[in-house]
């Protein structure tokens, strides 16, 4: 669970600043109305509908239905011909690539791995992603980690792969025709919300525990961005281009393989880059359905409450993710930049460098990482964690502990928050939906807010998904608070926009099965906790977004405010922030989106709620609960980004998507 | 775009044409990190608490250094491992705390999946305070007395009642029907992993807190921080089969292992090892101290064990 989404870069001049009158007059017009339309009907609710939860009459049990599907796929697994015949090839081909690739890696050795790796940065994206990616393979194995790192480098390129080609077909489809693209939309919007413990389930149901169904796991998570971003790339073609190349007779394959996805290179590559950082950020995750490698050991040193150990291989991920998202984010910044002299040559010599490496490693008989060379950093971090955790607690002076603080935060804010959302009758809940995605949105934004709402009742899970609702706001609240004000002062200061990137890179990757421990260990278990491990997890997209908003904000408006004489708080409260309103907007709907990523997490530590439901049907393997209780994080995903997505963004995607 | 769809359409014919003929058994799949040379693997697994970890931690060691085998590892949770020991995933569960429906659907129904005897280590589930405050209060050690301390047991989760601490979601447990069935006041606060409440559990034991927590035994947590089992009405046999309305405490459990059945028959050095392997639940306490308190790897706690009791483990090596 990486970044969930590739932010649209903020673009400056909001639509509302600068429409013209009568449009603005419209949008305060239509905002009244709205207004006037939510009275009218919470009046006539009151007097018709009354108060009270989502009436159970309107709710479907949905757990005959799916234990009876559970139930078959059990009895039948094993004889079935659709197992046989399809679902058996597809994880048999599954586990014949990722062997290829492991005994592959095992082949070239330590010494062999890493030069490749160092080369192959130096041909793509150059020299200093290519120190950065030795570095990084030589802290893996110094940490210990070489064979889990290899197996999940395997499990991962595999995985990659298979997403990019999927999602590379699916973009392909939803790019050149308008009726796959209507229909692929919503389903990748889906997607995006989608918490991954959610669809564990039914992949081990159909798959058994094991590699395959890890790695389909980590397609169906991964595809995503790829195929988003390849639509994006090919709709996005120059008109004018295509008109020269349509012109000059090219048929509609030339058209295809000539213009149009060399003119979406860009969107490809960071395609490949979001694929890359979301299947990794599934590593943990499917190590719970037994995909081994580094996952595996960050999840075993949990069931050990031992986070020196989990850390010792949650770098390693780290590691992996900050080298390829260097190393694709480079290779997309050369893209259509003159190829270098001669470079096949540099080719055949990085080739020739892997391939010698390799065989002295071989003859030398060090294939495996030396066990000497290694570094165990688990006793210092156990030590350091240990050490805050029994200082800060409690019995701070003056500001009092973090477990007094995680009190006062459940008591003041969260169980009021949760009384309050839980006493509002059902009908009043669904109207404050629609309205606020009317404010913000379109009528149809409005209508799919309020029916993924409607559906959470339907599914009958209405309380529960209300709780976790109240933590999300809480959640969204903090971090906006914390984000926006760290991204602001980064914006401002260079030097603090330096020291802070590299922290929330870590944290954007750091495997959240790591930070579990300490996070109850300083705020104990229940919601604080959780909404705590959301506000670590969420915050890094919020700042950045801030900090890159701020920063575009129209350096002569900047310029002119400071010749009228503006304090630098003036600067900052009267045009930075209002001009980097569609950033900020942006920043809301991400932290939120965000948030509800790891709702799942929260409920490992005691969030409850839905969370917990999904845990309990994984641990279980009860789908009734585990797939009702992700169908519900779903919906509510879709009404909350529904909700806090500003139109101007969606026109943006209507016409480039 | 016509075209595009035909190419689409041809894709997917070939795709099922070149999967499609020939049957795949899922079954009879191995792991793709086994090892490359020809050797014997077994497939263990290991779920999440450390007294499972130490059972698997000296089989594998010793499967490893006196018969030969490689063993592998997967780490599930209690209901999957079933699920993957039908389907062959991996060959045996070397400690499981009773799950009937599983064993009527996949030993009775199946036939998938065979029984391997006792562990030889009794499980017990139960409410437990610590013996801090037990030492301090000696009746909050009968339920009846709980009502009277549900103010000290009080969090903020637990919504003015007292808080009754239960763990990972995958666990046997009947609390919430306890509390309603035995009038207590008292809220079930689930942490939602076991690493979560043993956190929680520690910090409270920092600070010589009061705390009511649902735990198990054998567990390594005891030598850590003591606690006292509160008496819950006595367990008779079918007291708890109805969920709804168990009043009564958890039975003591021997706990079982079960062998993968094609394993079971073929499997043979290991199979008759593994269905030999019986130790005690001090010996496991032991070896579950040296991986979750003195943070020693599984393996170097096995090796640790190996050295010092051999006559234990000599008769588990078939002749």
């Amino acid at each position: 669970m990486t970044a969930t989404v590739t932010p649209a870069p903020p673009r400056r001049a909001s639509a509302p600043d600068t429409a013209p009158g009568a449009l603005r007059a419209f949008v305060c017009h239509r905002g009244r109305l709205i207004g006037a339309g939510t009275v009218a009907a919470l009046v006539l609710g009151s007097l018709l509908l009354g108060g009270g939860s989502w009436p159970a009459s309107l709710a479907v049990d949905l757990s005959g239905p799916l234990d009876r599907t559970s139930d078959w796929i059990i009895d039948n697994r094993d004889g079935h011909p659709l197992f046989l015949h399809f679902l058996g090839h597809v994880s048999n081909a599954v586990v014949i690539s990722v062997r290829a690739v492991y005994l592959v890696l095992l082949a070239l050795g330590w010494a062999g791995v890493t030069a490749a790796a160092g080369l192959v940065a130096w041909r793509v994206a150059g020299v200093r992603p290519a120190l950065t990616s030795v570095a990084a393979f030589a802290a893996c194995g110094l940490l210990g980690m070489w064979v889990p790192t290899l197996q999940t480098l395997a499990l991962m390129l595999v995985a990659v792969a298979a997403s990019v080609l999927l999602g590379g077909l699916l973009g392909l489809a939803a790019g050149l025709s308008d009726r796959m693209n209507r229909i692929l939309r919503p389903v990748l919007d889906t997607m995006q919300v989608l918490p991954a413990f959610a669809y564990l389930l039914p992949v081990v149901l159909v798959f058994g525990i094991g590699v395959p169904a890890a790695v389909l796991a980590t397609v169906v998570y991964a595809a995503p961005p790829m195929a988003r971003l390849t639509a994006l790339g090919l709709r996005g073609a120059d008109a004018g281009v295509m008109e020269a190349v349509a012109s000059l007779g090219a048929t509609g394959g030339q058209r295809l393989l000539t213009a149009r996805l060399p003119l979406a290179r860009k969107e490809l590559l960071l395609g490949v880059n979001q694929s890359i950082m979301m299947a990794l950020g599934m590593a943990v995750i499917a190590s719970v359905i037994g995909a081994g490698g580094l996952g595996d050991r960050v999840y075993q040193a949990l069931a050990a409450v031992d986070v020196g150990a989990a850390l010792a291989a949650g770098v390693p991920i780290v590691l992996l993710a900050v080298v390829l998202d260097r190393v694709t984010t480079a290779a997309g910044e050369r893209v259509g930049a003159a190829p270098a002299h001669r470079a096949g040559l540099r080719w055949a010599v990085a080739l020739g460098v892997t391939a010698v490496v390799a065989v002295a490693g071989r003859l030398s008989g060090r294939l495996s990482w030396p066990d000497g060379w290694t570094a165990d950093i688990a006793p210092p971090i156990n030590g350091a964690v240990d050490w805050m955790t029994a200082h800060l607690y409690s019995g701070v002076p003056l500001v009092g502990g973090t477990a007094d603080w995680a009190a006062r935060f459940t008591a003041w804010v969260l169980d009021p928050l949760r009384g309050g959302l839980q006493w509002l009758p059902w009908w009043v809940v669904l109207l404050t939906v629609g309205a606020l995605a009317l404010l913000i949105g379109s009528w149809r934004t409005a209508a799919t807010a309020v029916l993924a709402m409607a559906a959470i009742g339907v599914l009958g899970v209405w309380d529960p998904a209300l709780d976790t609702l109240s933590q999300v706001m809480a959640a969204v609240a903090v971090t906006l608070v914390l984000g926006v004000a760290l991204g602001v002062a980064a914006a401002r200061s260079t030097r603090l926009g330096r020291v802070l990137r590299p922290v929330l890179d870590v944290f954007q990757t750091m495997p959240q099965f790591v930070y579990l421990i300490p996070v109850v260990a300083l705020f104990g278990v229940g919601r604080a906790p959780a909404v705590a491990a959301a506000v670590v997890y969420a915050l890094p997209a919020v700042v950045r977004i801030t900090a890159q908003g701020v920063r575009a904000v129209d350096p002569a408006a900047l310029e002119s405010s400071r010749s009228l004489g503006a304090t630098g708080r003036q600067q900052l409260f009267q045009v930075q922030l209002p001009l980097a309103r569609p950033a900020l907007l942006l920043a809301v709907n991400q932290g939120v989106v965000l948030v509800l990523a790891v709702v799942v997490i929260g409920g490992l530590v005691g969030g409850g709620a839905l969370g917990y439901d999904a845990v309990l049907g994984l641990a279980q393997g009860d789908l009734a609960t585990g797939l009702v209780a992700g169908a519900a994080i779903v919906c509510l995903g879709l009404t909350l980004d529904r909700v806090t997505q500003p139109t101007e963004r969606r026109d943006l995607a209507g016409k480039g998507a | 775009m016509p075209r595009t769809r035909l190419a689409a359409l041809a894709a997917a014919v070939a795709l099922t044409a070149l999967t499609g003929c020939g049957a795949a058994d899922m079954t009879s799949q191995s792991s793709p990190y086994a090892d490359a040379k020809d050797s014997r693997t077994v497939t263990l697994s290991v779920q999440s608490w450390v007294g499972a970890q130490a059972n698997v931690a000296v089989a594998r060691y010793l499967l490893e250094h006196e018969l030969g085998y490689r063993v592998d590892t997967v780490q599930i949770d209690e209901v999957p491992a079933w699920d993957a020991l039908s389907q062959g995933r991996v060959d045996a569960i070397l400690e499981d705390w009773g799950h009937p429906d599983q064993e009527r659907r996949y030993i009775d129904e199946k036939g998938t999946i065979t029984r391997g005897g006792d562990l030889g280590v009794t499980g017990h589930i139960g409410w437990f305070v610590p013996t801090y405050f037990a030492e301090k209060h000696p009746d909050v050690t009968e339920w009846k007395n709980l009502n009277k301390y549900a103010d000290e047991f009080r969090t903020a989760e637990s919504g003015g009642k007292g808080q009754l601490l239960d763990g990972s979601p995958s666990y046997v447990t009947n609390d919430k029907a306890l509390v309603d069935n035995l009038d207590l006041d008292y809220q079930v606060v689930f942490a939602g992993s076991e690493a979560a409440q043993i956190t929680q559990i520690e910090q409270f034991a920092k600070e010589e807190k009061p705390f009511l927590s649902y735990w198990y035994k054998p567990q390594w947590l005891f030598e850590k921080v003591p606690m006292t089992e509160v008496r819950l009405p006595a367990y008779e046999e079918g007291c708890d089969a109805e969920p709804e309305k168990v009043a009564c405490a958890y039975p003591h459990t021997p706990l079982q292992k079960f062998l993968n059945a094609r394993f079971a028959d073929g499997g043979g050095d290991a199979a008759a090892f593994l269905k030999k392997f019986r130790w005690t639940t001090d010996m496991q306490n032991d070896v579950a101290l040296m991986i979750a308190e003195e943070k020693l790897s599984p393996e170097e706690a096995a090796g640790r064990w190996v050295k010092g009791n051999e006559a234990t483990w000599r008769a588990w090596l078939p002749s």
